[in-house]
């Protein structure tokens, strides 16, 4: 499904990833690990397009179209998903409104009829309960006054409601306590599927606990050092990072 | 790209409204002397009284000069070169139906949510001859007429109700007020009247749409609004055309009066010409309105969604006399290209308990530059007065200005006065957030610039939020996308 190659990026004069290779086949699970600063973030937000990230060189297929000439828009469209680590307020925007407008630009891209309200109000309830938020989420705006934690949810919920091919999370565990860390890995596991891929970025072991992954990267100096199964993530949890990057030096 | 690029382009945009359209009129040469005065009043047929008034106006405003302390730039503007009497023609001399109107045009409108009726009257259509819409129009008149209600134009009103304009007209806005709202007082052509009287609840949202009679009022109206004791109304003034005035300069005066225990709410979107993207042509928008709240527990709520013009001079005000009354003030302002606003409003609180609510929300874009000029000031005689301010700005690209020039006068110990202000930015975060939801740049900038002026939206009657709403996206279509 996703498929990087030796890609380069530069965030102004600074080379972030220098030939980070990467494949994700579909219906798989994978997490990307590494210490602050290895350019996780950017990965994320190279691959969701945002402005400001410079690909000097390497290639991006995503569902076999090159992802890197699409805007931001249609990347999603298309079905990628970024669930943010920082997710920002929008005030006096309808969290629902947002959303519904979201799904429907989805559908019309798949050529669907758009959701009416009531619909989608039926959909996003029952999304609701499994994320264990309160009928208020209905009624606020995107993310305005919203805990940490409560910001994490509502990611989850929109990805669910957005039914993506790709998720793409990024730090979606941080700042979360043990309880909410299980209702977003349950809201995740909700959607794995045979059709479905996800990328987790995280720095620790304790989300793959709740999301067991395929395959797990470590990340670091821009580019991919070393790949493994779910027991790498535990070897990394005992033995820190130091010894990939030294290994791989 | 990066987003700033694309703010700028957006902004950048053309106004989609800058058409012409040629209406054939009866006008008087240029320059302003007591002789075009009285011309204008014979023209019109008036009693002695009121040219005796717009005399006094015209004398008073030769000693006037004209005001520049508005955080706007401008060149002085030559008064005996603007013609001060012009009639459209009949109006069979327009188009015959809405077939030989610009598509265009028409698409410009459908875009707005202006109903049918009402596209086909600002394309100049001749109305009667195409739609049913004077008898729609009678049985508005026959609904308000079987309340009571008097609502006509000013010109009607000066014919069949002179006692009510004697005693009112310029008893909020005096002749001297101000240098533009003497020149309106002494040459202004028409406009609106409006009486409410005791104990009614009018039946029905007033606007100038529904007096489609006295629909080419010109640059100088004159709108004045009474809500006798008890009495309720609620007024829509909507600007949502392109202007077609051949002149720049718009100075329209409003009076509300509230006696005891009545409501005025007034509505304003205005759209008029505002310039093109380098800031040539555009209407000087130089506008007085004020209500004075005269009676105990009256209330009279101002909202006001400014789109339009190259540069907006106006402060809808509220005199609170009466004990208990209430003044409101909600108001969004948007600036793209080189226009220029200075706006807000005053609040005078001169009785006991009288209340006062301001939101301001402004808006800019491209090089525009928005000012936010509010007066609180509470008399000595305001006991326990209240009121409370909130002032927010967004920013949208670096090269606009947002500013703000609060004055808070306070002569008595027992007021509340609050104020809250902020400016900020349309962040890239909010943006690329909204795009990797799926939603287009263009759709992502109205989505949060609406949510930004919700406060303000929420107060106008419900068809006039939509059409709002409408009227910011256009304004700003370019602005971002």
């Amino acid at each position: 499904m996703l498929i990087v190659e030796d890609l380069h990026v530069a965030v102004g004069t600074t080379q972030v990833l220098k030939g980070l290779n990467l494949t994700v086949p579909t219906g798989e699970v994978h997490a990307i690990m590494g210490p602050n600063g290895s350019g996780k973030s950017t990965l994320s937000y190279v691959l969701a397009g945002r402005p400001g990230y410079t690909v000097t060189a390497g290639k991006v297929s995503f569902d076999g179209q090159d992802l890197l000439v699409l805007a931001p828009e249609e990347r999603a469209r298309s079905g990628l998903f970024l669930g943010f680590q920082y997710p920002v307020e929008i005030p006096g925007v309808n969290n629902v409104y947002l959303l519904k407008a979201a799904l429907n630009a989805a559908r019309r891209q798949r050529g669907l009829p758009e959701v009416d309200a009531f619909e989608f109000l039926g959909l996003v309830r029952e999304k609701m309960k499994l994320m264990q938020m309160p009928e208020t989420f209905l009624s606020r705006g995107v993310n305005e006054g919203f805990s940490g934690g409560e910001k994490k949810r509502n990611e989850i919920l929109q990805m669910l409601v957005l039914e993506p091919r790709l998720a793409i999370l990024d730090e979606t565990d941080s700042g979360l306590d043990i309880d909410a860390l299980k209702v977003v890995a349950t809201g995740v596991n909700s959607l794995r599927g045979a059709d479905r891929s996800f990328v987790l970025v995280t720095h620790y072991q304790r989300l793959l606990d709740h999301i067991v992954p395929d395959k797990v990267h470590v990340l670091a100096g821009g580019r991919i050092l070393r790949s493994g199964d779910y027991t790498l993530a535990h070897e990394l949890e005992r033995r820190g990072y130091d010894w990939v990057v030294s290994e791989a030096a | 790209m990066t987003e700033t690029t694309e703010l700028q382009e957006l902004v950048g945009r053309q106004y989609q409204h800058g058409f012409v359209t040629d209406i054939e009129s009866e006008t008087v040469p240029p320059g302003l002397d007591e002789d075009v005065v009285r011309l204008i009043s014979r023209k019109k047929g008036e009693p002695d009284f009121l040219l005796q008034w717009r005399l006094k106006a015209l004398r008073h405003w030769f000693t006037l000069r004209e005001p520049h302390w508005a955080h706007a730039q401008y060149p002085a503007i030559d008064y005996q070169s603007i013609s001060y009497y012009s009639a459209p023609k009949v109006k069979t001399d327009g188009p015959k139906s809405l077939e030989d109107v610009d598509p265009k045009l028409l698409e410009t409108y459908a875009k707005l949510g202006v109903p049918l009726h009402e596209r086909a009257r600002l394309a100049g259509v001749a109305v009667d001859a195409v739609f049913d819409s004077v008898s729609v129009a009678t049985t508005f008149k026959e609904r308000l007429s079987a309340a009571g209600v008097i609502f006509c134009s000013f010109s009607d009103a000066v014919r069949n109700h002179p006692a009510l304009i004697e005693q009112y007209l310029g008893s909020v806005v005096p002749v001297a007020d101000n240098f533009y709202a003497a020149l309106n007082s002494a040459v202004f052509t028409d406009g609106s009247f409006v009486y409410v009287p005791k104990g009614v609840r009018c039946p029905m949202e007033l606007s100038t749409y529904f007096r489609i009679n006295a629909a080419n009022t010109g640059q100088f109206e004159r709108t004045l609004i009474i809500a006798d004791a008890d009495s309720h109304v609620s007024y829509l003034e909507g600007c949502t055309a392109p202007m077609r005035d051949e002149n720049q300069l718009h100075a329209a005066v409003v009076e509300l009066v509230a006696l005891d225990n009545a409501f005025i709410k007034y509505s304003t979107v205005q759209n008029w010409y505002p310039g093109d993207e380098r800031g040539v042509g555009g209407i000087y928008n130089f506008v007085t309105k004020r209500g004075e709240c005269r009676g105990r527990a009256s209330h009279i709520s101002w909202t006001q969604v400014e789109t339009g013009s190259a540069i907006t001079w106006k402060y809808p005000s509220c005199v609170l006399r009466g004990e208990g009354s209430i003044g409101e003030f909600y108001s969004v302002a948007t600036v793209n290209n080189y226009q220029q606003a200075d706006t807000g409003t005053k609040m005078i609180h001169i009785g006991k308990d009288t209340r006062s609510t301001i939101v301001s929300k402004g808006i800019s874009a491209g090089h525009g530059q928005n000012s936010y000029r509010g007066l609180v000031k509470i008399l000595p005689s305001a006991h326990g007065a209240r009121n409370f301010t909130q002032c927010d700005s967004l920013l949208m690209g670096g090269s606009c200005g947002a500013h703000t020039f609060p004055y808070i006068e306070v002569k008595n110990p027992t007021a509340t006065v609050e104020h809250e202000a902020s400016t900020s930015k349309i962040s890239e975060d909010q943006l690329f957030y909204c795009q990797q939801r799926g939603i287009a740049t263009e759709d992502a900038v109205n989505m949060i610039v609406s949510g930004f002026c919700k406060s303000v939206f929420k107060e106008l009657p419900m068809e006039f939020a939509v059409e709002a709403q409408n009227l910011l996206a256009v304004s700003l279509e370019g602005a971002v996308g």
